[in-house]
């Protein structure tokens, strides 16, 4: 593989996480994560459908005018969730159930729309396609981990494996219940930053910008 | 009944808040919460899309996508389920189009004061999720729009309160690293929990 095409895929990875970084993409991902299972066959979707949307946003990139490029990316998207969807439902149905209203909202997952439109409309396909695994990766990577520490200290396991013994179940650990519920998302997800950000201090933001949302009417550095 | 009513809206507000049970709107919700101002302005803009995008969308899955409902058009065997997301997403989107050029015709102060956030939520997972909560829980239509508003008021509070909080954080001395995003999903963690004391509560 040549190194620009190892760098598309590896620099979303840590350099420049869509989620740690951009901040994009995080409406599904703090849902899914209570466990690994859930978590893990999310990212596989969003990888699978970050990739293909790349692709296919890439072949016809020329052909889109510019006026409509937004309904069109969005009705790419939007067919190929329904297509992932309509696999994760004939083949891990009971996922599926769990992962409810998120599947489908992997359409309005800003690091799709991003991607498309930062990177697909102004690259040919192969590289576009790479630059969307490396995106889902990213993203995946950040929602394994999350969901590691929540399964592991909420109800002590991982991938449904007993790890730590519950007292309930007669051994020594006492879950934390609260990583399941939706504050201890929040605040994993605030030290994962705050890590990083100790280890990285150039990523420490001094304008604040999240992807093309900008605040309107807002300038200046945010202290 | 409206006892009913009254206790749909107080759950989809406060105890199932989008944003803070549900994770739903987070990009805007962190992105638009500096300021105060522009937080309502956002809040605004999102109660009144949810609210006329939910009981839209519930017309259309009710007489449209949902598995026999095309009977009155003579074909009860045509299952459509599977177009649900593109016929959500697009009724957003086109709605969002004419609201933002309805309002531009007909009230220019609304137009600069909620104009634009329009574009924004378009994308917003709060309102596909809306919808898409409203169509997994199968709703009325009077359900539906109660459940609307109600999520939109809900967000809304949650998104001012949040700027309300940064703009006195501004002051403090947070460690480095920590600055900007970092606290403030801390801070979205706090609120979180506070969020929860509603739970349970029934009107």
């Amino acid at each position: 593989m040549a190194s620009t095409e190892r760098e598309t895929l590896l620099d979303p990875l840590i350099n420049n996480n869509p989620i740690a970084l951009q901040v994009l993409g995080l409406c599904s991902a703090l849902a899914v994560t209570t466990k690994m299972e859930t978590a893990f066959v999310m990212s596989l979707a969003v990888v699978a459908v970050t990739a293909l949307s790349n692709l296919s946003i890439s072949l016809i990139r020329n052909y889109i005018p510019s006026s409509i490029r937004i309904i069109v990316q969005l009705t790419i998207i939007a067919s190929l969730v329904i297509v992932t969807d309509q696999v994760l439902k004939a083949f891990v149905f009971d996922i599926s159930k769990q992962l409810s209203v998120f599947v489908g909202l992997i359409i309005t997952n800003c690091i799709i729309m991003g991607r498309a439109e930062a990177f697909a409309m102004q690259n040919p396909p192969l590289p576009s396609f790479i630059d969307g695994v490396g995106n889902g990766l990213g993203y995946g990577l950040v929602l394994m981990l999350v969901a590691f520490m929540r399964e592991l200290f909420g109800s002590g396991k991982v991938f449904g494996f007993s790890v730590l013994p519950l007292v309930t179940e007669g051994g020594w650990y006492q879950p934390n219940g609260m990583m399941l519920l939706a504050p201890g998302a929040f605040f994993l997800i605030g030290i994962f930053i705050w890590v990083i950000r100790s280890i990285r201090p150039e990523q420490v933001e001094e304008d604040f910008h999240v992807g093309a949302l900008s605040e309107p009417g807002y300038e200046g550095s945010v202290r | 009944m409206l006892e009913h009513y009254l206790s749909l809206a107080t759950k989809a507000a406060f105890v199932e808040n989008m944003a803070l049970a549900f994770f739903l709107g987070m990009c805007s919700f962190l992105a638009v919460s500096k300021k105060v101002e522009t937080a309502i302005g956002l809040g605004a803009a999102v109660v009144f899309v949810l609210g006329v995008t939910i009981p839209l969308n519930q017309l259309l899955n009710e007489n449209l996508l949902k598995p026999g409902s095309l009977s009155w058009m003579g074909l009860p065997d045509v299952d459509l389920a599977f177009l649900t997301y593109l016929v959500l997403i697009g009724t957003i989107a086109a709605v969002v189009q004419v609201v933002e050029m309805t309002i531009d015709r007909f009230s220019p102060d609304l137009y600069n004061a909620l104009g634009v956030f329009l574009p924004l939520i378009a994308v917003n997972c709060a309102i596909l999720g809306g919808a898409l909560f409203m169509v997994r829980r199968d709703y009325t239509f009077g359900e539906a729009a109660v459940f609307g508003l109600g999520s939109g008021v809900g967000w809304a509070l949650a998104i001012v309160a949040l700027a309300a909080i940064r703009e006195k954080l501004r002051y403090n001395n947070i460690p480095e690293p920590l600055r900007g995003l970092g606290i403030t999903f801390i801070v979205v963690g706090l609120m979180s929990i506070g969020f929860m004391a509603f739970s349970g509560i029934q009107l």
